[in-house]
């Protein structure tokens, strides 16, 4: 598998919400000597509707992935729970289908984006910006499923300027889980609440992370309370403390 | 009882209840650090965790011969097996039991399975006297409520409401807030009850096949007194507690307690093996067990599922659950709270009636990270899910598989596969979304009560990345 040009799978969050961050991931790997390809009939794992059980809808739009992705090159996705998604769900959802054999191909080639810079490519960051202090949220699927929230960390330990506190509970879920926030509001804006003033006592400036889904939840949830921190997603945070132009 | 009021109603209730959050916090941060402790080494919990996985897996893929040999060598030693396939015929058995050794008191030792089939309000409306002796259990009682946890059922009491329901009760004893004292005073009375009882009951933790010898694990020697002093021990055990070998015990006793209340062992482990013998001084004269099936075996005829029946009791995904510690162990409205609360129940009692409850999950998987047993919870929980609204699958296993299926949800999710599943389709919706992205709505549900509403990008990562010249195929 030729690691000098990779698929970049924005997904859909990124996509619509968080493109700047998506194109900081890509930026990021292009500097790095990166070939980066973005297919442009991407649209989602299918993550959305399989957590809300809804199997089917969830199947015809992970299918509609497969013809994407054709070279036998990784494809990194910048967020641990559509990687996890493709990972460790399509196995099942695909089951007994007769795409099984070529979405498998897919699922052995996907790589989460902090995890591709430290395993893969061995990155080494210069850190550039002004000295700071910031929380790490690693998510659920990135710890649990993906295993990889150690991958976030050591690249944040790259950078020289930037001191990590760390809040109580950390490894806590914010609440989010897709339709969760939605279907039991109440729950996820009392998760979501504990998580912010866990991470507001730590007095950081910001809050980074590597998946969308909990930036949504957290961000808006400190916006709403016009907290005095912000939050950033690690592919945007990394490109504008390690770049020259910013 | 259970079902009075709505889940959206409990958990409301839950939520508004500052004191209650408060406690589960402080409780669950004590339990998991306490099991955290007894496992400073990842790799020996690991290996733990792999072996009493395997046990588990052993005795549920040779379940019904288990079963016919644990019958067989109860019976050789002198215990009177009984088999009951719902709860009714459980409770209606044990009732028989008492009533023919006309036993009018009984003492109770904790047992999670004699909550399932609810058998102190059946032995209550029989007019027999069913004592819980448990301390949790006991104040429990005394409150007239039910347990909200399956290892700590009175941790949602707070010590100062524990005092006032003791003052009620026994007001002969001086009004006090010291854990310690109340104990003793506790300790004072259900003494006296031991003595009077008739008859005692108590749950099972692992039946063993090969030797017939049931095993109860416990902290406070009330259920080494049920199992000895009356009588008559009648014992209940779902099916699925059986294992094959003694040599199973040793893995599975070490990882339940250090699992459940992070303990290296508990006070006291009782191995029963028959009543008293001849020459023997003390024990139980008679002794009975009630085998219950209560819609397990059809979870075990069920091979994705079958993995809810490998559960411990230990109650450590319960403890590590984001949501059980928001909401405390009543608002579930079942016997068994948490992950595997709503894991097992919706398989139990069916999808129509507890096919919400798998909307307590976000998924976040903390739940099989600490199961002693490997159980996959998440996707036990996410297949119960599509069940809910799918299910072709299942209804052979589940009663209600699709009648939670609403159509306004089902009609959102067939038009976002349409949009998400045609890539011209989406192009267009997306730069619909992004030219009109000021109009996005300001209000979603619930969801903008706690936070603002994301909104759309102006472009698009698709026409950022065409702009920026990356390759687009």
């Amino acid at each position: 598998m030729l690691k000098s040009e990779v698929y970049f799978f924005g997904t859909c969050l990124v996509d619509l919400f968080f493109p700047k961050e998506g194109l900081a991931g890509m930026k990021l790997l292009e500097r790095e000597g990166i070939k980066v390809i973005y297919p442009k009939n991407q649209t989602c794992c299918g993550q959305p509707a399989f957590n809300s059980g809804y199997r089917k809808e969830a199947l015809k739009v992970a299918r509609a992935q497969i013809k994407c992705f054709p070279k036998n090159i990784p494809i990194i996705v910048p967020s641990g729970s559509c990687a996890g998604m493709i990972k460790f769900h399509w196995r099942d959802l695909f089951k007994g289908e007769s795409d099984f054999e070529a979405a498998m191909l897919v699922v052995e080639r996907v790589f989460e984006f902090t995890e591709f810079l430290v395993d893969k490519l061995e990155i080494k960051l210069t850190d550039l910006g002004e000295p700071t202090q910031i929380a790490i949220h690693t998510s659920c699927s990135s710890r649990n499923e993906m295993k990889i929230e150690d991958k976030i960390e050591q690249l944040v330990s790259q950078l020289s300027e930037v001191e990590v506190l760390e809040q109580e509970h950390k490894s806590e879920c914010c609440g989010f889980g897709g339709t969760f926030a939605v279907k039991q509001a109440d729950i996820s804006g009392s998760m979501v609440q504990d998580k912010t003033n866990t991470l507001l006592a730590t007095n950081a400036s910001c809050v980074i992370s590597q998946e969308c889904g909990c930036l949504m939840n957290i961000g808006g949830a400190l916006e709403k309370q016009n907290a005095p921190m912000k939050s950033q997603h690690i592919a945007q945070f990394l490109w504008e403390r390690t770049n020259e132009s910013g | 009882m259970s079902q009075v009021k709505s889940l959206e109603n409990r958990v409301d209730e839950a939520l508004g209840n500052e004191q209650l959050q408060t406690n589960f916090r402080s409780a669950m941060d004590y339990l998991i650090e306490k099991r955290s402790d007894q496992f400073p080494d990842k790799d020996d919990l690991n290996n733990l965790r792999n072996t009493s996985s395997s046990i588990r897996s052993n005795s549920l893929s040779k379940l019904p011969e288990l079963l016919i040999m644990l019958e067989e060598n109860l019976e050789n030693n002198n215990i009177k097996v009984h088999w009951a396939e719902t709860d009714i015929e459980a409770n209606n058995t044990i009732y028989q039991i008492l009533k023919e050794a006309n036993a009018k008191k009984v003492v109770k030792g904790k047992s999670m399975v004699t909550e399932e089939i609810e058998l102190n309000e059946f032995l209550d409306s029989k007019n027999i006297e069913i004592l819980e002796t448990d301390l949790g259990e006991f104040l429990v009682q005394l409150a007239n409520e039910k347990p909200s946890h399956i290892v700590m059922p009175a941790i949602h009491k707070s010590r100062k409401e524990i005092s006032k329901v003791f003052l009620e009760h026994f007001p002969e004893f001086p009004y006090t807030e010291d854990v310690d004292l109340i104990t003793q005073q506790a300790r004072k009375i259900l003494r006296d009850r031991f003595r009077e009882a008739d008859a005692g009951i108590s749950g099972v933790n692992f039946a063993v096949a090969e030797t017939g010898t049931l095993c109860l694990v416990e902290n406070e020697g009330n259920g080494r007194m049920c199992t000895t002093v009356p009588p008559l021990h009648i014992a209940v055990a779902g099916i699925e507690k059986v294992v094959e070998n003694l040599s199973d015990v040793p893995p599975l006793l070490d990882i339940l307690t250090k699992s459940a209340t992070g303990q290296e062992i508990t006070t006291y482990f009782n191995m029963i093996s028959s009543p008293r013998k001849n020459d023997e001084k003390d024990g139980p004269m008679v002794m009975h067990v009630i085998l219950l099936d209560n819609g397990r075996s059809k979870i075990h005829q069920n091979t994705e599922m079958q993995e809810t029946l490998k559960c411990i009791r230990c109650g450590s995904c319960i403890n590590h659950c984001p949501v059980y510690t928001q909401l405390g162990g009543h608002a579930y409205g079942t016997v068994y709270p948490g992950p595997i609360g709503i894991t097992l129940e919706p398989q139990q009692k069916g999808i129509s009636e507890l096919g919400d409850l798998t909307s307590l999950c976000t998924m976040c998987g903390a739940c099989a990270e600490v199961c002693p047993v490997q159980i996959p919870l998440p996707k036990l929980i996410n297949r119960l899910r599509s069940e809910t609204v799918e299910g072709d699958y299942m209804s052979q296993f589940i009663e209600g598989v699709g009648s939670q299926r609403k159509s306004i949800e089902s009609i959102a999710w067939q038009i976002w596969k349409h949009i998400y599943s045609h890539p011209t389709l989406y192009s267009i919706c997306s730069k619909a979304i992004t030219k009109l992205s000021s109009f996005s709505p300001k209000k979603f549900g619930g969801w903008s009560n706690y936070r603002v509403m994301p909104k759309p990008s102006n472009t698009s990562l698709k026409e950022l990345a065409k702009q920026a010249g990356f390759k687009n195929e």
